[in-house]
């Protein structure tokens, strides 16, 4: 029995329970059956014997049952892998519940992009615990990078990563493109479709990309922090760049750039026919191999299911050999 | 090391037997190596000279060295290194009031030089947009030229939107 604990219980900790019920027997079929011992986030938590479906309804009413807070379920339970889902804060708030289980011998799983800044430290740390530390979710969403680079091409030099890491930037600059409208216009609109934040600097400013492209730089061996990541966002972006550049060929798009060169997030030409050239919220990535040639992987960066079915990989990958097929 | 380089020169010859064989030969003399010739017949000369242009590589020390031979028997119209390596970068901002052809002279070089300029100039006071293209005789000498534009338009406040995957 895989004793599973979920620490954050928000938009993706939530999905990531959905998900769990309703594809219970699809799941227990591959990697063996499980159970959810324990969750938990900054309302309580709930343990023991109880339904999932119970857990999301009483969050939804407000708070989860239990007074335990997260850190106590986090060093308390028993169980083999945590699925962190906090939010990202880019401090240690959620780094200490991974270091709490990894210490204890136990996998994690998250999706929380803080791991940026400590994930070699997090890496030595399971390694040295016998234990794994998954995080596929954290980069572009339900589009499969982490693994694909991990795993099928371990093998290869990747030489460069072209990046798509940040879907409002590329709705933005999609609208732009299309309707030649000005930044200030297509980012309101954004923001009332929920697709930006009513802050949106970390998404317009290129940070969040920088985050995932440090999260990538190091899992292909750069060993990257954010400081040194080379950036510029996408407010000076007028419709007419888009005019100018049309007359060779070219549309503008965010791209966050990793080679052993440089890492950079920048407004970049790219060819109208390129697959870089995708358009609205999805995401992409162009991997460069020394044998592989060319690998490109697109797909929807963002979202409840994405992500949590970018953490039910993670829970695949760690227990596929424990299934019965 | 000296890189072999291809250059292309323009000579205008009479038109009688032997005349091309004379411009050959320096060529050949030098360790040039001639990639090809083409008459221009169409575009004979008041003097009824016929220019030829001849593409050859070689390295630098001695293209000049075949330059110089040539020059002293015939006339040549034209002689440079064929620049084999371009780039389009877009640059966003005020371009024109930071001086753009202070911008231009400060990127090109010999090896390296602007080719073309589109601009769309919104309204006064308002950021412009410029798509450059540079060629440059090497993929070396244009990645150069790139820097020297980032260089000058951080200086100027201007942003460059550089291609994807091109260098």
């Amino acid at each position: 029995m895989i004793k599973i604990a979920i620490i954050g219980f928000g938009t993706v900790g939530q999905g990531v329970a959905e998900l769990l019920a309703r594809k219970r027997e699809e799941i227990e079929k591959r990697i063996g059956k499980f159970k959810v011992v324990a969750i938990a986030d900054l309302t309580g938590s709930i343990s023991g014997d109880f339904k999932l479906e119970d857990a999301i309804e009483s969050r939804k009413q407000g708070k989860l049952p239990e007074q335990r807070s997260a850190m106590e379920v986090a060093e308390q339970e028993d169980y083999d892998v945590m699925i962190e889902v906090t939010t990202t804060r880019l401090d240690e708030s959620g780094i200490v519940y991974m270091k709490t289980a990894l210490n204890k011998g136990a996998s994690v799983i998250t999706s929380n992009k803080s791991i940026a800044i400590a994930l070699p430290e997090l890496l030595k740390m399971a390694e040295k615990k016998n234990a794994k530390l998954l995080y596929e979710a954290t980069v572009g969403g339900a589009m499969p990078v982490i693994k694909l680079l991990n795993s099928y091409l371990a093998l290869c030099e990747i030489q460069r990563i072209n990046g798509i890491l940040n879907g409002t930037c590329n709705y933005i600059l999609t609208r732009m493109e299309e309707e030649g409208l000005p930044y200030s216009q297509v980012l309101k609109e954004a923001q009332e479709m929920g697709i930006a934040e009513s802050n949106p600097t970390a998404d317009v400013e290129g940070i969040d990309a920088g985050i995932k492209l440090v999260i990538l730089a190091n899992t292909i061996g750069i060993p990257a922090k954010f400081e040194d990541v080379e950036r510029e966002g996408i407010t000076k972006i007028t419709p007419h760049a888009f005019k100018v550049a049309m007359q060779k060929g070219f549309t503008i798009r965010l791209i966050a750039e990793a080679s052993r060169r440089k890492l950079r997030v920048s407004p970049r030409l790219v060819k109208i026919n390129s697959p870089l050239a995708i358009k609205g919220t999805l995401n992409a990535l162009l991997i460069n191999t020394d044998t592989a040639g060319e690998i490109f992987v697109a797909g929807r960066g963002a979202g409840k299911f994405e992500t949590a079915s970018a953490i039910l990989s993670d829970l695949y990958e760690l227990f596929r050999s424990s299934g019965s097929r | 090391m000296n890189e072999s380089e291809l250059f292309t020169l323009v000579v205008e010859l009479e038109d009688k037997p032997g005349q091309l064989l004379r411009v050959l030969e320096p060529i050949a003399k030098n360790g040039g190596n001639i990639v090809g010739i083409v008459h221009q017949r169409g575009k004979r000369t008041p003097l009824n000279r016929v220019p030829v242009e001849i593409s050859f590589t070689a390295d630098s020390k001695r293209a000049e060295k075949i330059f110089r031979e040539l020059e002293s028997f015939v006339v040549v119209r034209s002689f440079g290194k064929i620049k084999s390596s371009t780039i389009s970068l877009l640059l966003i901002g005020h371009v024109v009031h930071t001086d753009l052809s202070d911008t231009i002279k400060r990127i090109d070089n010999e090896d390296a030089e602007c080719v073309e300029l589109n601009m769309k100039m919104p309204e006064l006071d308002q950021p412009s947009t410029a798509i450059l293209t540079i060629s440059a005789k090497s993929d070396e000498a244009l990645e150069k030229a790139v820097e020297r534009v980032r260089d000058i338009c951080k200086e100027k406040g201007i942003l460059v939107v550089e291609p994807v995957d091109v260098i």
